[in-house]
């Protein structure tokens, strides 16, 4: 079965151009896996019930959590904001169904490393009421570009591929767009969320591509498809033939584009290669090649957001795997417990299955079933362990270079895995450990069995880890520095009021003619002037420069 | 035991992180398919030298097994999964077809204790040499045993005198001959010998050319030897076990020098076909100078290693000490690999031209 997943790298058989791809671009490396498909693709998306606690991460996109702004006890809408972004590459949160704030508390969340973030907690109510501010809106595409993307921003859309990148800063026009390109290629095995979307909404994808048109303003929009979804290609040139017989000129410039299967054409920046045969620049992003990429889920999304005023509190996921009932596509509220969505899809807990949020190429293990779905959650994927390979004893390595013959950037893994196991970081940094996308083909491919993602991720964020130290250490060593400064300034400031002072009290002492009562009083107030004052001085002035400084530096 | 499991650096990897699939392939996969590649070239072999080529991969192999096994148990290593590898075997059966047929027992063994215990254990074992085991093995009796090394078989049907299974096995082991046989009437000089002595003496080359030693393209014998592992080689290459990288430069730097020295005096150099099939170019370009561990790893890497490799053989065999010249060859290129991996990485995805060569340096 294992050889079956892996039949054929790509550079085994050159891609032929396909007629609607005129510029097909060769990705490097890459290997072809088995897609196992056809086991949830076949039905058109259920939509799940909503379940009686949904649990809502602060934190469901790349950037900074959001903040809450509802307290225990309140009552929430569905749609309703219940927590706002917090900076610029943040996202709001919305209650996904109407109920009653139970909790804001740390949750277990889909992670890899099982960790726990803060989440609201919400008990349903059952009546799955929407907020009054949820209206449809008649004619988003009046609306100007500055209009609609603040409207993507507020309904908290971030990419529904995966990454779950804000939106609305993907679409801030930078530069003059050339290419929107609209990513339905879903390289992953097993997830067929994008691909039943595309199957039965491919009318909702191309009115959100026409309004995302409407704000970066392409030349032309390419809706790309892998070549293993005839049906979801089929649907979308119907689409787009459809409103170009309807009379929208704007359809004329979009057309479907059928990528080869191959893992990990899916990935921004590889379907950029593929399509046109640009690379985006090392460290940046595709927006300076003219170009935005967004996920046929996100385009959907944007849609509901804009026509139906709807922000993003549910998506469709793909739940499948061999050990389930009723494997399929479902519409699921945003906060679903996982074993709710999982006991609808049939699963019977079982002693030794594992579920994978995403694909089984870059997902993550899921150990608390209590977790909820959140805005990445595109699959849920339950597997035996059986057929899951355990990394099995692990050989060296013998440099056999399959996992570079395979690297989509071309990296070379086999030595980054050499100078991770030695913690060689700044070696590391000259491999370009940071362009590596963790697709994990060159594990899949080891011979030698070596984990070699997870030295990479190890290594990656062991590297930022150190950049942040050195970041530390390089405040506080301005700071001990600006210190220094001061103390010595204070000290000679000091030295030279004593030296006045003595001065002074030279100048009085020879009038000096009743030392009895004087003196004491004089020695006091010289007391309490120069040695308390001094100790003040020393210690709470610094203090408070030392927040300033550190204020500016965090700045 | 425990303390043989815990020592193990590879263990300690049940890790649960994607990707959570993986392909069939494992080390003693590929190493069970090198030693398949090699098969036909041992057939032929045998078909050629004899019982003496049998004698030789199997006290080769049996030498290497003992000392990865002895040395594993010093090093603390578990012995076991260590051993199934495969990676000995190939050593071993390398240096058993590369060695003169009928070579002595203790010729074998000092063969593959340099070339398991000394060039591959001391080092760190799989994947830690620097030097290729077989050719260091080889280069090291070349050097310490002249006459052994030298004492060829005479191919096919020039023998004298044909030697059975148990005659071999008593000359191996005992260094014994039947009575009416001396050593001298069952070996000759190898292909690469009788040329390089001609020549020297001032025989034209096509007056070696059709000498009773060489045969259609090269020498008898050794040139379907050489076609045979030709064969192994393009099939792990069709199985891409082996990028053409390395075999297709190596053949190229041995075929374009020879080629131009030929050109240019005919008489005097013998001809790209000459030198492709003698000794164990083949071999080289195939098995030897494909090794992995001791390859550089970049496209780039590869191929500059792979013309350094076929130019170093033909200037060897040329000028040098010694008729063939694939174990030096290889081995001085063998130092070369971490330097060359350094200077040729690949141009990653998404840098400049010019901004990513700079980034390498």
């Amino acid at each position: 079965m294992i050889k079956r997943i892996l039949k054929k790298t790509l550079w085994q058989k050159p891609l032929f151009l396909k007629r609607q791809l005129k510029k097909a671009k060769q990705l490097q490396g890459g290997i072809k896996l088995q897609g196992f498909k056809s086991l949830s693709n076949a039905t058109p998306v259920q939509t799940l019930p909503v379940p009686p606690q949904l649990i809502i991460p602060l934190k469901q996109h790349i950037g900074e959590a959001a903040k809450p702004i509802v307290n225990v006890g309140s009552q929430v809408y569905k749609g309703q904001i219940i927590a706002e972004p917090n900076g610029y590459i943040s996202s709001p949160v919305h209650a996904s169904s109407s109920g009653v704030v139970a909790a804001i508390e740390a949750r277990p969340i889909p992670h890899a490393s099982h960790i726990r973030e803060t989440c609201i907690v919400i008990h349903t109510d059952g009546k799955d009421q929407w907020h009054p501010s949820v209206q449809s809106m008649p004619k988003p595409l009046a609306l100007s570009a500055e209009d609609l993307r603040r409207r993507i921003r507020e309904a908290g859309i971030a990419g529904l591929g995966g990454a779950v990148f804000p939106s609305a800063v993907k679409l801030k026009p930078t530069s003059e767009i050339g290419t929107l390109i609209i990513n339905g290629v879903e390289c992953e095995p097993y997830i067929t969320c994008d691909d039943v979307l595309m199957r039965y909404h491919a009318d909702a994808i191309i009115q959100g591509a026409l309004l995302l048109a409407r704000i970066v303003r392409p030349r032309k929009i390419v809706v790309a498809i892998e070549d293993n979804k005839p049906q979801a290609c089929q649907s979308i040139t119907n689409a787009i033939n459809r409103f170009k017989a309807a009379g929208v000129t704007a359809a004329n410039t979009i057309h479907a584009a059928q990528v080869p299967e191959i893992f990990p054409a899916g990935g921004e920046k590889q379907l950029i290669k593929v399509l046109t045969g640009k690379e985006v620049p090392s460290g940046s992003l595709p927006y300076e090649l003219g170009i935005v990429c967004l996920n046929v889920g996100t385009t959907a999304a944007i849609y509901d957001a804009l026509y139906l005023g709807q922000p993003l509190v549910s998506r469709i996921m793909t739940v499948t795997g061999e050990g389930l009932d009723a494997p399929g596509n479902y519409r699921v509220s945003l906060g679903t417990p996982i074993h709710y969505v999982l006991a609808h899809a049939g699963f019977a807990r079982q002693q030794n299955a594992e579920v994978i949020m995403g694909g089984p190429m870059m997902g993550v293990a899921i150990a608390d079933h209590a977790a909820p779905v959140v805005k990445a959650t595109n699959c849920l994927l339950i597997k035996n362990t059986r057929q899951i390979r355990q990394p099995a004893a692990s050989m060296p390595c013998i440099r056999c270079g399959q996992c570079a013959t395979v690297c989509p950037i071309r990296l070379l893994p086999q030595q980054l895995y050499w100078h991770a196991r030695s913690k060689a970081f700044e070696k590391l940094a000259n491999y370009h450990i940071d362009d590596c996308i963790e697709c994990g083909c060159c594990q899949v491919v080891c011979p030698a069995k070596l984990p070699l993602v997870h030295y990479f991720r190890f290594a990656k964020s062991e590297i930022k880890a150190r950049g942040r130290e050195r970041k530390k250490a390089d405040v506080s060593r301005l700071r001990n520095e600006a210190r220094c400064v001061r103390l010595e300034k204070i000290r000679i400031e000091q030295e030279e009021r004593k030296a006045r002072r003595k001065a002074i009290r030279k100048q009085v002492k020879p009038p000096d003619t009743n030392p009895d009562q004087s003196m004491p009083v004089s020695s006091n107030a010289s007391s309490s002037e120069g040695v308390i004052p001094e100790a003040q001085t020393e210690e709470s002035p610094p203090l408070v420069k030392h927040e300033d400084q550190a204020k500016t530096m965090v700045r | 035991m425990p303390l043989r499991q815990s020592t193990n650096q590879q263990s300690g990897n049940n890790i649960v992180s994607a990707p959570f699939i993986a392909s069939g392939q494992s080390i003693s996969g590929v190493m069970r398919h090198v030693i398949y590649a090699l098969c036909p070239a041992a057939v032929v072999a045998f078909y050629c030298f004899g019982w003496g080529i049998l004698t030789n991969l199997v006290i080769a192999c049996a030498g290497a097994l003992l000392w990865e096994s002895l040395m594993l148990y010093l090093r603390n290593r578990p012995i076991t999964s260590y051993v199934t590898d495969n990676s000995a075997l190939v050593t071993a059966i390398l240096l058993g077809l590369a060695l003169p047929p009928m070579a002595p027992w203790w010729l074998l063994l000092t063969g593959t204790f340099f070339a398991i215990a000394v060039a591959k254990q001391l080092y760190g074992g799989l994947g830690y040499n620097a030097l290729n085991p077989a050719m260091a093995g080889y280069a090291v009796l070349l050097i310490s045993f002249p006459r052994e090394m030298s004492a060829w078989l005479a191919p096919l049907a020039l023998p004298v005198a044909d030697l059975g299974f148990f005659e071999t096995v008593a000359w191996v082991i005992f260094n014994d001959l039947p009575n009416d046989v001396t050593f001298d009437t069952f070996t000759s000089a190898t292909p690469l010998d009788y040329l390089r002595t001609e020549i020297s003496r001032g025989v034209s080359f096509s007056e070696v050319r059709v000498s009773p030693v060489v045969g259609a393209i090269a020498g008898k014998g050794v040139e379907w030897i050489n076609l045979a592992v030709l064969l192994g080689g393009l099939w792990l290459c069709y199985k891409k076990l082996i990028s053409w990288h390395i075999p297709v430069t190596v053949l190229a730097g041995l075929g374009v020098l020879s080629g131009a020295f030929h050109f240019y005096a005919p008489e005097r150099f013998a001809d790209p076909g000459f030198h492709l099939f003698s000794g164990a170019t083949m071999l080289c370009a195939f098995f030897i100078a494909t090794d992995p561990v001791t390859a550089p790893v970049t496209p780039l890497g590869k191929i500059i290693y792979g013309f350094l490799i076929g130019f170093l053989t033909y200037i060897i065999r040329t000028w040098g000490g010694y008729p063939d010249a694939v174990a030096f060859a290889v081995l001085l290129m063998n130092f070369t690999a971490p330097l060359l991996d350094q200077y040729t990485q690949p141009r990653i995805y998404g840098a400049g031209q010019r901004k990513g060569g700079a980034r390498n340096g």
